[in-house]
């Protein structure tokens, strides 16, 4: 476990898609800093023969029928949209493709 | 960035110096009645966000329920690439900002995919066969469709902004992967085209996709990577994406390898990286390169829960399987009668289907053939497009034929009734009728057509008449021309005999 | 004070039935009582939203059915017309849904959560939606975007979080029923510094579909109410199987209200009760030990067997909390970039891009502690960190679910107080996260498991309620109903009355207002 540092959390700011300010970014990696640490035990207590547990409950084939069942009418998908033109979301220009 | 090169390596001569390697990912989305995690139909084209549940838009609160039958196709697309099913398996969070992805995050599988360690028989034009090992196929969901608008180009570099669409977004997929694939050499690009297509022709045979390259059915993603021959390591791989055609996939793996000998030959080195198709240019332009956002931070989906499977239900699944391509392709050229030379030939062309269903339809296998490797081939050759691509139906076949059967037309016209339907006219009879086509065999038509040709040629009547019949072709000029060639030649002849009083 | 508030819902239930009181009259007290207490400087300030005009209007619907009589009549819930608050992390149809946050101010969910439309169709009057931490990340309301929740029995004092505004409207007599949901203790700690009842039930016993995710694999929606016998009729009423949650229980709703009836003899003769024996001592207060050690001495009074039971690894359980759940948050909560709803918002300068704009809105849309537990739990997934984090955690899960089962072989309950410390000061914890997440270090353990818990009031320390929490193996929230009413009926004998009877009366002038 290493120390979090601010180029840490710079980074995981963009990761997270959330704009920092160095006020911002300077109070939080003294807030995780000491989380991480407080928090760093866990890996001790987890060794390598126990199995993770992700779901509380251990469910298994939980499946729905093929079958169409109702939709949202094009204007409550939109009801909410920040900005539309017709029955599409519009969304500022995207830097890059994929 | 990417080094520029302008300049492509002759694709022989770098294939003298380099080996390929490749890689694919083909996504195949599903023909389920619903989407993969939402019971919102999963239909194409229509009015944008109407197919769309709180689900499809990711809205607050809301949680997925796996579509059974796409699990199911899942395991038998895993089958059918003589895969290992997975025994426990479980969905899993990939974390990306995107637009069209309204979670921003996709659900996919991630370490457990439903099918792994398969291999598939891959047919080349001449029979060589090359086996691909397939390393898995996962189930994932489609993301929305984004338009970018604005700018010049509709491409997304200098678009002012862009609509998105999520009619899409949920929609079931599965990704199969290759193992690297080496040793195909020169055949690389022909190699990736074939396993493109049977891939694609897997998936239709079993009724898992519809299977359409062209809307998107069908996409592949392809690596390229050249090492040096001789050499052990491979050599940096680009990924190239949106290639949604068969001759796509075997265009841009030719160019990337040129590409690539070209930047090697520099003494640059290749910059990993996604790479775009551009169909127009037949070329790929740099995307983005790999790298901190490529961090997808991958964790168990907690809102869904593991699917086991049972030897039973695989079992059930198996028994579904329909017969496997290559068998098929052995009953239907007996079926047939067609040599291999011709059987290769459709089967390269990708139209086997389209001929089985044009047989169905009611012609033999021999005609059949004539159109869809004759006047269909050479239409598409023209236009430079594949041969389905056209649009032309089995239906469309049939009509033609019997528009032929009946001597309505003959074989020239109902060629140039084909090339009106490519255009759009309409059905072979509509264009007929709409475009006066129809052969004349009226007798008093083309009886008037005949005496003005018998007019005018006094010296071939009297040939005729001393019984050199042969010469009647010589008439036949004239009136073709005077009835637009439209008249049945046979007819003419007789009326021709007729008027002489000679018996034909 | 309109004596109709202080009818438990039962009681309220069964005055409605009996056409002594109609659902409007009982509907309009307490939109009376909001009106009184709720809103101004120093109002209770629980309510985001108040619904007075659907809640009439279902009301109304009820009495209509009621005076006409017949099968309708019959067919009714038992809680029909009974009025109640739902925490604003739910989503419903026709009131906004904030989830506290400036992200969703104004939204409008377009669909009702299965838990809602469960109550719609049962008939109970939603009051409106209640404050809550943002996002459910809290244990005081304070990190509400709208203003802190006060605390009926100190207005300088905290309600408890994440659902403070739930526990102090059932408090404060504004609303005798609420829903909460429960993370980490968002039921359980505000019940226990309120002095109600509050129950997280079985992990996958009540639909979590149209509950805004928080942690989903740790997160249940559950009752909030005054007695144990009010929480079982809610919680039976919002159980059972949801085909639209794949992690809902497919098992019918086990018998809670008869196990809240058979607790209320007082009888425990043969119920083993575990003491946790890390779940106490060290950083609990003294007045909270004390209360805890006199409800054992309680139970034992009724025959009840008390064991003492350890569980070695509870000590990681914070921690691997504080990896699992802010790494679910940090996924669950991407959606909110401010493309399909909620508010948007643009960059100061430069490129007009929607990497800019999405970065802008979370910045602006979030509050503080949410950006803290995105970004730890972004860290927690990172490359090169998963498998000592986040894959860790995920193994003390286990190690928790293991001690639980071994104490489960000892116990047929277990106990242990709900929260070490009676409600704080508002604003005393705001700057120290760690010691505020300190707060939960008792509730945890359950949501870990997906093991079910109540709290029920335990008497005052400093004039403060203190909580009393029971767990029961996963699938027995029985047990929960009949060791809780047990312990409610045995301190309440001894208190002559409920716990909130003590609470000191909400000035209505210093209050004043309308919400």
């Amino acid at each position: 476990m290493s120390a979090i540092s601010r180029e840490d959390v710079a980074h995981l700011a963009q990761l997270a898609h959330i704009e920092m300010s160095d006020a911002e970014l300077d109070k939080m990696t003294g807030e995780l800093g000491v989380i991480v640490e407080s928090i760093a035990s866990v890996s001790e207590a987890a060794s390598i023969d126990i199995p993770a547990t992700s779901h509380p409950i251990p469910l298994t084939n939980v499946f729905r029928e093929d079958v169409v069942g109702p939709t949202l009418s094009a204007k409550e998908a939109l009801m909410n949209a920040p900005d539309s033109v017709d029955t599409r979301f519009k969304v500022p220009a995207i830097l890059d493709g994929e | 960035m990417a080094s520029h090169i302008d300049e492509l390596v002759d694709f022989d001569v770098a294939l003298e110096k380099y080996d390929p390697a490749l890689g694919f990912e083909v996504h195949v989305e599903l023909n389920t009645k619903t989407k993969m995690f939402s019971s919102a139909p999963n239909a194409f084209g229509d009015t944008p966000n109407t197919n769309v549940t709180p689900v499809c838009l990711g809205l607050p609160g809301v949680l997925p329920v796996v579509n059974k039958t796409a699990v199911e196709y899942a395991i038998m697309i895993g089958l059918a690439l003589n895969c290992k099913i997975a025994e426990r398996c479980g969905f899993a969070r990939k974390n990306y900002f995107y637009p069209d992805t309204p979670k921003n995050f996709q659900t996919s599988q991630y370490d457990d995919p439903i099918a792994y360690d398969g291999w598939l028989d891959i047919e080349l034009e001449d029979g060589e066969v090359f086996r691909v090992e397939i390393e898995r196929a996962h189930m994932e969901e489609d993301a929305g469709k984004l338009t970018h608008m604005g700018g010049s180009t509709g491409r997304i570099q200098g678009a002012d902004y862009s609509l998105v669409d999520y009619n899409r977004s949920g929609v079931p997929l599965v990704e199969i992967v290759t193992k690297t694939i080496q040793g195909a050499g020169k055949r690389a690009p022909e190699l990736a085209k074939a396993y493109v297509a049977a891939i694609r022709e897997i998936v239709k045979a079993l009724d898992v996709s519809d299977a359409k390259m062209e809307r998107g059915n069908v996409r592949c993603d392809a690596n390229v990577s050249l090492m040096l021959k001789g050499a052990e390591k491979l050599g940096t791989r680009t990924e190239t994406k949106n290639v949604n055609s068969l001759r796509a996939v075997e265009h841009a793996v030719r160019f990337e390898i040129e590409r690539h000998a070209a930047v090697l030959n520099s003494g640059a080195a290749i910059v990993q990286e996604t790479r775009h198709w551009h169909e127009d240019t037949r070329s790929t332009t740099s995307g983005r390169p790999k790298s901190d956002a490529d961090d997808y931070r991958y964790f168990p989906e907690p809102d869904l829960v593991p699917v086991v499977t049972t030897p039973e239900w695989i079992e059930e699944l198996r028994a579904r399987l329909p017969e496997p391509p290559a068998e098929r392709r052995k009953r239907l050229q007996a079926d047939w009668g067609y040599s291999d030379a011709e059987f290769r030939d459709v089967v390269n062309a990708g139209v086997t289907e389209a001929i089985e269903e044009t047989i169905a339809a009611g012609t033999t296998a021999a005609v059949a053939r004539k159109w869809w490797m004759g006047e269909i081939a050479r239409l598409a050759k023209n236009a430079d497009v594949e041969i389905l691509e056209l649009g032309v139906t089995p239906a469309t076949i049939v009509e033609l034929n019997s528009l032929i059967e009946s001597k309505k037309v003959n074989d020239k016209i109902a060629r140039q009734v084909l090339e009106f339907v490519v255009a759009g006219e309409g059905t072979p009879s509509e264009i007929v009728e709409k475009r006066s086509l129809a052969i004349v065999n009226d007798d008093s038509a083309l009886g008037a057509a005949i005496d003005a040709a018998m007019e005018a040629m006094p010296d071939v009547v009297a040939k005729v008449k001393a019984g050199k019949l042969q010469a009647i072709g010589a008439l036949m000029g004239p009136v073709m021309k005077a009835t637009r060639g439209q008249a049945d030649a046979g007819r003419v002849r007789e009326l021709v005999l007729e008027k002489l009083g000679i018996e034909g | 004070m309109n004596e109709l508030i202080h009818l438990s819902a039962t009681e309220l239930a069964a005055k409605l039935r009996s056409g002594e009181v109609t659902s409007v009259a009982a509907v309009q007290a307490h939109l009376d009582r909001i009106a009184e207490v709720d809103g101004g400087e120093r109002g209770i300030h629980a309510f985001l939203y108040v619904n007075t005009e659907e809640a009439l209007a279902v009301a109304a619907e009820v009495d209509a059915i009621r005076a006409a009589g017949g099968a309708a009549a019959e067919a009714l819930h038992p809680l029909a017309g009974v009025p109640i608050a739902i925490k604003d992390l739910i989503v419903t149809k026709g009131q906004p849904t904030t989830a506290a946050s400036k992200m969703l101010e104004g939204w409008m969910s377009p669909y009702d959560a299965t838990v809602i439309t469960k109550i719609r169709a049962a008939k109970l009057p939603m009051l409106g939606k209640t404050n809550l931490d943002e996002f459910a990340m809290g244990s005081s309301t304070e990190h509400s975007a709208y203003g802190p929740t006060r605390n009926p029995w100190d207005l300088d004092r905290i309600p408890g979080g994440s659902g403070g505004g739930s526990a102090a409207a059932v408090a404060a007599y504004e609303a005798p029923l609420a829903l909460g949901t429960d993370t980490g203790g968002s039921i359980r700690q505000p019940g226990a510094v309120t002095g109600t009842v509050g129950v997280k039930p079985t992990y996958g016993g009540v639909s979590r579909y149209g509950a805004i995710a928080m942690a989903s694999s740790l997160d249940q929606i559950g009752p909030v109410a005054r007695t144990v016998l009010d929480s079982a009729y809610l919680h039976e009423l919002i159980g059972g199987h949801d085909a639209a949650d794949s992690t809902s229980l497919d098992e019918p709703v086990p018998a809670l209200i008869a196990s809240a009836e058979a607790g209320a003899r007082g009888d425990m003769t043969g119920v083993r009760v575990g003491v946790i024996k890390e779940l106490q001592g060290e950083g609990y207060q003294a007045g909270v030990q004390a209360r805890f050690d006199e409800s054992l001495d309680a139970l034992r009074g009724a025959g009840a067997e008390i064991v003492e039971v350890s569980c070695p690894n509870f000590k990681y359980a914070l921690g691997a909390y504080y990896l699992i759940m802010p790494s679910e948050v940090s996924s669950n909560l991407a959606k909110f970039d401010g493309v399909r709803f909620g508010t948007r918002v643009l960059p100061e300068s430069g490129p007009l891009t929607i990497e800019r704009v999405m970065a802008a809105t979370r910045a602006a849309g979030f509050g503080e502690e949410v950006k803290r537990r995105i970004i730890l739990g972004t860290y927690a997934l990172s490359a090169g960190y998963y498998d000592a984090y986040y894959g860790s955690a995920q193994k003390v899960r286990t190690l928790i679910q293991r001690d639980f089962d071994a104490a489960f072989e000892l116990a047929d309950v277990l106990i242990s107080p709900t929260s070490p410390t009676v409600a704080f000061k508002l604003g005393s914890k705001t700057d120290d996260p760690l010691a505020m997440y300190l707060n939960d270090v008792a509730t945890i353990p359950a949501n870990m498991a997906g093991i079910p818990g109540i709290t029920v009031p335990g008497g005052l320390s400093e004039g403060l309620p203190v909580g009393i929490q029971f767990l029961a193996p996963a699938r027995e929230d029985a047990r929960l109903y009949r060791a809780g009413a047990a312990l409610e009926k045995l301190l309440e004998d001894k208190w002559g009355g409920r716990l909130l009877d003590q609470a000191p009366e909400l000035s209505v002038a210093t209050t004043g207002g309308v919400a």
